[in-house]
């Protein structure tokens, strides 16, 4: 046998496997120009989709007259709700078990809504068709403030269940009311702020966003009438479940439908949904038998699909006088807008919000969310976040900032006092989660010592006195956060989306060469699947990373999945893809025996090879066993060497960080300066740091945008003021920091592998710290809360309310 | 509306093609050409998904039409490298992770090539003053600004050394 | 966003350009850098059947001093403006302007032409060209005419010049003294959420020439007529500054968007005029 093996750390290094920052394999096609997203796929014949879109937010469609529209050259058909009814694809089920228009039915409910659809030969004729097709509208008034839509005599908006008492989440209060949704002990942390030494109270808004993916959503339906087949392309963050959906509308057999998620410009939780642009591909493509594109424009992204947060939260917390915190208390309003098309597992319409106990050993809480019907777009989704993490870790981050105030403490050691201490894990949550790793005080405490916490607070305290004194009209904040996430959706046993069990997947061949493919039920959106999923192999089966091939997206191939979101990719994939190795591994170990003439237990693992116990000289590699499988006969093992794993993941997975900004704020223009931004993730077990790295960079500037600017606005008439990128605040290099990043590691005790997703953690945990930032700065003169987005002339009004402007 | 004979220099090749005036230079390369990669991302000039070098000017192709561009001389992401050798620039977004999903790439990458040609040695500062036409949702930037400096150093010391 | 269809004109001399004009009349709208026009017809809001693109007119284009006298084509984009060290020595105010405007990519397209003569008043050049007391020059079916830019604009996308007619160059007495164009903005591609230019010539202690002009504080851009004054002849004190920056705010008149409500953009005003008195008068 060979007399050269090579060091075990040569062998290791080899694999480039998990722990190793390896380059991306995506990257040679990207930044050459050849990815292939939606607006690049071109069929034979294709034809082109554009929407008609109602001007009003809610109105009465009288009637749609396409007579103009028909004679432009190149327009085929305008398809309206009328033609969709006998297939009964007028209405579709939302992800959240409401039911939204596919295009308008006698109603519209938000500006922008979809009212007909023109097929022409290419986009610009579908356009020119879309100017003329004439709707004759009846205004009525418009909903755009969820409060008053629960005022007695409010307009009705959603006729079609008016008169419905129950709805898929429980009893209906009112017309525009979805769903009431409680956890906790209501009673019980009532009596808990009846008899505390301290309370704190706050009303915290978390305004109406959108993910914004570069690309936009888009599809190309393609129904071949011949052998009856529906290939449908499209930016889909969860291929498989489109497919079934799809199945379910459209009456096609499941088998016969399928999709195809090419690459995807970003997604950020925009492209989970369902839409109605993708519906009316499919319909075209039926009637006119031939493949249909639809692209929206930016404005249509930003006004029609995916809005995300719009939580109103209604917070109290009661803390002891040296500050333990007693009871935490929550009731939110939450604006769905016109339909509930929350993208959140079914058993959970508020998501995952009864995380807003935080990182915090909070005995006692109890909260409530009202789900409320407005004129505005549907969506409600997850916005680089797992289901409404983010607003959970921004209602608890500022309401401990609130509580520090009304303590007279410092908020980072009223933090400290209050974790979750290592020793309590698995902890089990006052609202319900069984929280299962976390070491918050080492990350806080080398969080404080890497920005030199002390010195900053030296340092805000003199500026303090020289503002004071007339010498700068510049103000210090220090933000603070210690996010706990919930990610990695989730035990079949409580997380589904419309039945489906949120398990994942993974497949792999290995080739008789000894290379491999595997495919999951993931698909990438820019986290890097292809470069970090073969790192967990090649460290689970001996092959090196460069030699396995990644595949995601193709429902004919892939395994059944649930696909990218709420950071589930490598909780649920990679624990799949880690198990779907150990199979393969299993009957590796099955055939080296039987090549080495030994028992099964007389090998062991080494790196890329078994070896005979006692005899490191007798061994067979992988490449040696993978062609073995399909060359000889094994008894007692069938030929080949492939595995696939479902993975139901038994817990969530609960990443933590500790961030800290140092903000500059010019009192007197609202304009700010982020001079410093420490991240500190865990992550638990880290598979590709530069990716991590990466992931964190973008999140935060994320969270950067949302917390500084970004934001749907609408005015009282219901129209959207935000409707591009010169109002809709994305920063460009100029607007955004440097940021410093760090680690700790702790790793998931029940995930094959350790790991626990990182994607969101920076979205999740910079918002508040960007937002604690700005109410830390004015905390001397009084402000207790104000409301995001802190762009500049809110700053100023704050500043201005609280008399700092002469 | 009748359609005109349009000529261009794309990426050293001339082309002709028919197109109505009124069409985008962006849907003309990406339609008519088949060159893909640059994406449109915005509509409104905003993002920069959508750059190509044009007769010397970094130009956002969304907002231009095509009847403006007849006789130009244009180069696209896929001008740059190409699979045997790789532009520098191609090298250090790889190597530097300055790219996620890739959409804003090819427009980021073909900015980055004409600031480096008016600008050889840019400052941190400089980099970002003169890439903030180009919008990223995945990256932060700060691994773009790293891979534009190293590909700045990069080309500098190749050029030195030819010296 | 896809525009209506037109018939497209690249004519090579003004003269022809006015032709096609003339012949179409309101159906007819020139088009230089393109970037406030064309995101307009992708929106249809701009209706128009023939677009008169003046790219190929070599008259449009270049900057000429000579001595004291700046003249500058219609059709320099700001890139040109910017790249050009002869106006950074004669005007740097037009530099330290045009890297303010928009985006590097929308700056080698954008044209001072364009800037100043379609009337958005979120345009920078206009107030800078009140600022410098710029002429323009406008051709027309009946030959030329020239209309001082402090005479120019109406109101909105509302100007002096005449729809047969295009505006050709401008021109300007290079500044003497010290200068500074201060611009608030949300982030690079915003338009101003106030700006303010200023010009400032000392003899000995006492200010012998002003000018103040803002941009978008109102529907056209302000020539700031009280502020000058208060400002020529005064020892540009703090008194001084003081008044002239409350007559600045004061001839000013915001409208509400999404940069935010009136008081503040009264009050954004007040700190970027002090700021461009400042250090126009430190560099004077």
């Amino acid at each position: 046998m060979n007399e050269m093996t090579p060091p075990k750390e040569e062998r290791s290094e080899a694999l480039k496997g998990l722990g190793c920052s390896r380059k991306r394999v995506e990257d040679a096609r990207f930044t050459q120009g050849k990815g292939n997203y939606i607006d690049d796929i071109k069929l034979p014949g294709m034809l082109f989709g554009d929407f008609v879109r109602s001007p009003y937010p809610h109105a009465y469609v009288k009637s749609i007259n396409a007579d103009k529209a028909l004679e432009v050259p190149g327009v085929l058909a305008v398809i309206t709700a009328k033609d969709l009814e006998p297939l009964n694809l007028h209405w579709m089920p939302t992800l959240a078990g409401d039911k939204q228009m596919v295009l308008a039915d006698g109603k519209v409910l938000f500006q922008g809504q979809e009212v007909a659809f023109v097929v022409a030969t290419d986009r610009y004729a579908a356009a020119d068709g879309v100017e003329l097709v004439e709707v004759e509208y009846e205004e009525l008034p418009p909903l755009v403030d969820p409060f008053k839509a629960e005022i007695e005599g409010a307009p009705i908006l959603r006729e079609d269940i008016a008169e419905e008492k129950e709805g898929a989440h429980g009893p209906r209060r009112h017309p525009n009311h979805i769903f009431t949704w409680e956890a906790g002990d209501k009673d019980a942390t009532e009596s808990v702020l009846d008899s505390a030494d301290v309370v704190a109270e706050e009303m915290v808004y978390y305004h109406r966003t959108h993910p914004c993916p570069l690309e936009t959503c888009g599809s190309v339906a393609s129904m071949d009438k011949v052998n009856g087949k529906l290939t449908l392309y499209g930016t889909f963050q969860a291929p498989h479940a489109v497919r079934t959906v799809a199945s379910l509308i459209s009456g096609i057999a499941e088998h016969n439908i399928r999709v195809i998620s090419p690459d995807i410009g970003g997604g950020f939780g925009n492209k989970v949904g369902v839409y109605p642009g993708y519906v009316c591909s499919i319909v075209a493509s039926i009637v006119t038998g031939k493949p249909v594109k639809w692209i929206e424009d930016r404005i249509e992204n930003l006004t029609a699909t995916a809005f995300a947060r719009d939580y109103w939260m209604k917070g109290k917390i009661s803390a002891t006088k040296e500050g333990k915190i007693t009871g935490l208390w929550c009731h939110t309003t939450a604006d769905h807008g016109a339909f509930d098309a929350c993208a959140d597992p079914t058993k959970f319409p508020a998501g995952f919000m009864n995380i807003c106990t935080g990182s915090y050993d909070i005995p006692t809480a109890y909260l409530a969310v009202d789900g409320i019907y407005t004129n505005k777009a549907p969506g409600g989704v997850a916005y680089r976040c797992s289901f409404r993490v983010t607003e959970a870790a921004y209602f608890i981050e500022r309401m401990i900032e609130v509580l520090a105030i009304k303590l007279g403490m410092d908020a980072a050691e009223l933090r400290r006092i209050n974790f979750i201490k290592k020793e309590q894990f698995p902890y089990q949550s006052a609202l319900g989660w069984e929280y299962d790793s976390g070491d918050y005080h080492t990350a806080w405490d080398k969080a404080l010592d890497a920005v030199n916490y002390k010195a900053l607070r030296k340092e805000q305290a003199e500026r303090l006195e020289d503002f004071k004194a007339g010498k700068t009209r510049k103000l210090m904040g220090i933000g603070l956060t210690h996010f706990t996430e919930i990610v990695g959706a989730g035990p079949v046993k409580n997380c589904d989306i419309l039945g489906l069990g949120m398990f994942d997947s993974c497949e792999i061949r290995i080739h008789p060469t000894g290379s491999a493919i595997a495919r999951l039920g993931t698909i990438s959106q820019g986290q890097g699947h292809a470069t970090t999923f073969a790192q967990i192999l090649a460290s689970e089966i001996g092959i090196s990373a460069d030699d396995i091939t990644l595949e995601e997206g193709d429902t004919d191939t892939a395994p059944y999945g649930l696909g990218t979101y709420g950071s589930r990719s490598t909780p649920v994939a990679g624990a799949a893809t880690a198990m779907a190795g150990r199979k393969i591994r299993a009957k590796a170990q099955m055939i080296a025996a039987y090549l080495l003439e030994v028992h099964d237990g007389d090998v062991e693992w080494d790196i890329d090879r078994f070896v005979v116990k006692g005899a490191p000289e007798r061994f067979k590699t992988m490449k040696e066993i993978a062609f073995a499988a399909y060359n000889q006969a094994i008894p007692g093992i069938e030929p080949g060497l492939e595995a696939v794993s479902y993975y139901d993941p038994p817990n969530m997975t609960y990443p933590f960080g500790a961030y800290i900004c140092v903000m500059d704020i010019d009192v007197d223009t609202g304009t700010t300066e982020i001079r410093q931004f420490y991240a500190l993730d865990d992550c638990g077990t880290r598979i590709n740091p530069m990716i991590i790295e990466g992931q964190v960079h973008g999140g935060l500037t994320e969270a950067l945008a949302i917390a500084m600017g970004q934001e749907i606005a609408y005015d009282e008439m219901g129209n959207v003021k935000t409707g591009s990128l010169m109002d809709f605040f994305i920063p460009t290099m100029w607007e955004t920091p440097n940021y410093q990043t760090d680690h700790t590691t702790t790793p998931s005790p029940h995930h094959p592998i350790g790991a626990k997703g990182v994607g969101e953690s920076p979205n999740v945990g910079g918002v508040p710290a960007f937002s604690n930032a700005v109410h830390d700065a004015f905390r001397a003169f009084g402000l207790t809360q104000s409301h995001m987005p802190h762009d500049h002339w809110r700053i100023w009004q704050t500043a201005n309310k609280l008399g700092l402007h002469d | 509306m009748s359609k005109m004979h349009i000529k261009l220099k794309v990426n050293g090749e001339e082309v002709e093609t028919l197109a109505e005036p009124r069409e985008l230079l962006i849907h003309v390369l990406r339609e008519r050409l088949d060159i893909t990669g640059p994406h449109i991302g915005c509509e409104t000039s905003h993002c920069g998904a959508c750059t190509i070098d044009m007769d010397g000017k970094s130009v956002k192709s969304c907002t231009v039409f095509a009847a403006q561009a007849n006789g130009a001389d244009i180069t696209t992401i896929e001008g740059l490298g190409n699979p045997d050798g790789l532009h520098v620039l191609q090298e250090m977004f790889k190597e530097h992770h300055g790219l996620q999903c890739g959409f804003c790439t090819p427009g980021m990458i073909t900015r980055a090539h004409r600031l480096l040609q008016e600008n050889p040695d840019p400052t941190e500062e400089e980099v970002r003053f003169g890439m903030a036409g180009n919008l990223c949702r995945c990256t932060g930037y700060q691994n773009i600004v790293k891979s534009i400096l190293a590909a700045a150093a990069e080309l500098n010391s190749a050029k030195e050394a030819a010296q | 966003m896809i525009p209506a269809a037109f018939e497209y004109h690249r004519p090579d001399s003004i003269d022809d350009a006015i032709k096609i004009i003339s012949e179409h009349g309101d159906e007819a709208r020139v088009i230089a850098g393109g970037h406030s026009l064309i995101p307009m017809m992708k929106l249809r809001m701009a209706d128009l059947s023939h677009l008169v693109d003046l790219q190929q007119i070599a008259e449009l284009k270049g900057i000429i001093i000579e001595g004291q006298s700046v003249t500058i084509g219609a059709m320099t984009t700001q890139h040109e403006l910017i790249a050009d060290e002869g106006l950074a020595k004669v005007a740097p105010i037009m530099t330290e302007a045009a890297l303010q405007i928009a985006d590097p990519q929308v700056r080698y397209m954008g044209t001072i032409g364009g800037n100043v003569a379609n009337g958005d008043p979120g345009n920078d050049m206009p107030g800078l060209m009140q600022l410098l007391d710029a002429n323009y020059t406008l051709a027309g079916p009946n030959g030329t005419r020239t209309v001082k830019a402090r005479d120019f604009y109406e109101a909105a996308y509302f100007t002096a010049r005449e729809e047969e007619e295009i505006l050709t160059s401008i021109t300007f007495n290079s500044p003497v003294g010290g200068y500074a164009y201060e611009k608030q903005k949300r982030k690079i591609g915003d338009y101003a959420t106030a700006a303010a230019g200023v010009l400032i010539t000392k003899d000995g202690g006492t200010c012998s020439h002003a000018s103040v002009a803002l941009t978008n504080l109102a529907d056209t851009p302000i020539y700031c007529e009280e502020a000058v004054s208060i400002l020529t002849g005064s020892d540009l004190g703090a008194e001084a500054i003081e008044a002239a920056t409350i007559a600045a705010v004061n001839a000013s008149d915001p409208g509400e968007d999404n940069r935010g409500p009136i008081e503040f953009k009264k009050h954004a005003a007040k700190i970027v005029i002090r700021r461009a008195l400042e250090r126009a008068i430190e560099r004077a």
